[in-house]
């Protein structure tokens, strides 16, 4: 059952199969036997989610009327704060606290009958793309545990692809959800900005920031992306308009006469060939199924990672202001006579790693006085080129496609002492964040010379999240046609028996 | 070509209210000169007639309705503190002696 979509799960509780507690139960039996091996989880609540899966239960047999993900296990990417849950994000400098309230999507998932299994593995503050920069150690990934599983999101996604859990969130400031989709086999969406609330995420760039859906399916995708929707007025960014039809779309996916744009940009050198050649089969497929592809070109989008690498690390010097061990965290030097900025310098040189520092100082020199107009000023303008470069684009195509990353996952320890070849990690996920649109990544195959996942790109206008559904759930149809079996079935076994 | 200096970076350590020693500072001056390098390319294309973009959903002045609601009790929100007395966070000494 483990193996198993969410919604099959869910179909399997409503008929009576299998309970909540027992696939639970499971969950967390197969958590056992694989996590020393891959480290998604950094906490693992038994006690609340046999709780949780017990109510649903309860009320399932008392012939309450319960949501579509009533009673289904999820992993929470540890930068979402749970009541009464340890809550790190992955960094030292929150070792052990406890938040004292639910961030609004867990409040979501608590009143929809979601089993919250427990809080996975990032890096550090969301800020990296390997899960490497986690205080906690590396996650790994399942294809193989000798590589990356992608990040910041690198626990959720594994979790996924170890069958740890059917379900998971993540969230995505440059890619966090879509590239370790795409590096795990398992499907990731970064909904439209403002379209999950951000109360209660840990926040890295709060312009870029955004909560999303991970799954192994499209439709699992959609019927969670549901679930955690929707205007929160906790949150000031949060959009006050009906949530998009995603679960409809995920149900009825169609690309007859649908005008699909390649970017011309995000493709070509750089590009691993087991990378292209996997994203020219998907095109075919699409274009077999009815889709018009046509080829747009979006010349700012080489300025993107650039101006991404400025505007972040600002937004997080900003940002990560607050741990400044006063109110809750580390504090550290805490002596007799010791003065609070001292016990705040030393605090912060001992409960941040290299990266978010890194970033905090470029921030910090981003904006300071003297040089605010040559980097953060311009990084802002061409976040403004990047924006019409979409709009130009989405005049002439319905979504726009990419690879999700220009390779397969690598090896962990490959690429961190150079953060710039790390950063390239993320050149085709970034435009989206920029602009604040939709974007999401699924499996579409093996590249040949490694054997590794290869994630295709859909991206859709704001607020047209349900277009990435609809494309998406074809494109899956088609593969699955093609393959015969889903692509996590070729994934090779963990620590035993499947 | 942008270059740091151990003191420049020191300068910004001290901005950002983290302690560093000199061997951290000397790795952080030569990586910041490579990055710093890498996404100086924004000022290529930062011409003045394009308007900066700050946040990609145009709004402003979100409010709600000004009537008290819930929120954390005293005991919530003291409940991570890393020190407390009498119902307060405790700090340390945040003025000088003089």
């Amino acid at each position: 059952m483990i193996t198993r979509a969410a919604h099959e799960m869910s179909a399997a509780m409503a008929a009576g199969e299998i309970t909540s507690e027992k696939l639970t139960q499971d969950h967390f039996d197969r958590i056992a036997e694989v996590d020393a091996d891959v480290h998604a989880f950094l906490y693992l609540d038994h006690e609340g989610a046999l709780a949780q899966a017990r109510a649903v239960d309860k009320a399932r047999a008392s012939g309450e009327k319960v949501g579509p993900l009533a009673g289904v296990p999820l992993a929470l990417k540890d930068v979402m704060v749970q009541k009464g849950i340890p809550t790190t994000a992955g960094s030292k400098i929150l070792e052990g606290w406890r938040p004292p309230y639910d961030a609004t999507l867990v409040t979501k998932l608590k009143d929809s009958g979601v089993v919250i299994l427990g809080k996975t593995n990032m890096d550090e503050f969301a800020m990296g793309s390997s899960t490497e920069n986690s205080a906690y150690g590396p996650t790994h990934n399942p294809w193989d545990l000798s590589r990356i599983p992608g990040g910041s999101g690198g626990g959720s996604s594994a979790s996924l692809a170890a069958f740890e859990a059917p379900l998971a969130i993540g969230t995505d400031t440059g890619g966090s959800i879509r590239q370790p989709a795409a590096v795990t086999g398992t499907v990731g969406v970064k909904p439209t900005y403002g379209g999950v609330s951000r109360y209660g995420l840990i926040a890295f760039s709060s312009s870029l920031d955004q909560a999303g859906p991970c799954a192994r399916t499209v439709l699992d995708a959609a019927l969670l992306h549901e679930v955690i929707a929707g205007h929160d007025p906790k949150d000031a960014t949060s959009i006050n308009a009906p949530v998009p039809q995603v679960v409809h779309a995920a149900r009825n996916g169609n690309v007859k006469g649908v005008k699909i744009g390649v970017v011309k940009e995000l493709n070509g050198d750089g590009y691993q060939a087991g990378v292209r050649s996997r994203f020219e089969e998907s095109l075919e497929l699409l274009a077999k199924a009815g889709a018009e592809i046509v080829e747009v070109s979006c010349p700012n989008f080489e300025y993107a990672l650039a101006s991404y690498y400025l505007i972040a690390p600002s937004e997080c010097s900003s940002n990560l202001a607050r741990f400044d061990a006063m109110r809750y965290g580390m504090r550290v030097g805490d002596e007799d006579g010791v003065s609070a900025e001292l016990v705040m310098n030393l605090t912060r040189e001992v409960g941040f790693g290299r990266e978010v520092k890194r970033r905090i100082i470029l921030g910090t020199y981003a904006l300071s006085s003297g040089y605010y107009d040559a980097y953060y000023g311009s990084a802002q303008k061409v976040r403004t080129l990047i924006t019409q470069d979409f709009a130009k684009a989405f005049s002439s195509a319905d979504v726009l496609v990419s690879p999700t990353c220009p390779t397969t996952a690598f090896k962990i320890g490959d690429k961190v002492d150079d953060p710039l070849a790390m950063y390239l990690n993320d050149i085709a996920t970034i435009p989206v964040n920029m602009a604040g649109i939709g974007g999401m990544s699924l499996p579409c195959g093996l590249a040949p010379e490694d054997g590794l996942p290869v994630g295709f790109q859909i991206m859709a206008p704001a607020m047209q999240d349900q277009r990435l559904y609809s494309v998406g759930a074809a494109l899956e149809a088609e593969l699955l046609t093609k393959w015969g079996a889903p692509l996590l079935s070729q994934i090779p076994a963990l620590g035993g028996a499947k | 070509m942008t270059t740091l200096s151990r003191s420049d970076v020191a300068n910004l350590a001290r901005l950002a209210r983290i302690e560093m020693t000199d061997s951290e500072l000397d790795h952080l001056a030569t990586e910041m000169d490579v990055i710093l390098n890498a996404v100086a390319r924004v000022q290529e294309v930062a011409t003045p007639d394009i308007k900066p973009t700050s946040h990609p959903v145009p709004i402003s002045n979100v409010t709600r309705p000004d009537v008290v609601v819930p929120s954390l009790t005293p005991e919530q929100a003291l409940s991570g503190a890393p020190a407390k007395e009498d119902g307060r966070f405790r700090v340390p000494q945040i003025l000088g002696e003089e």
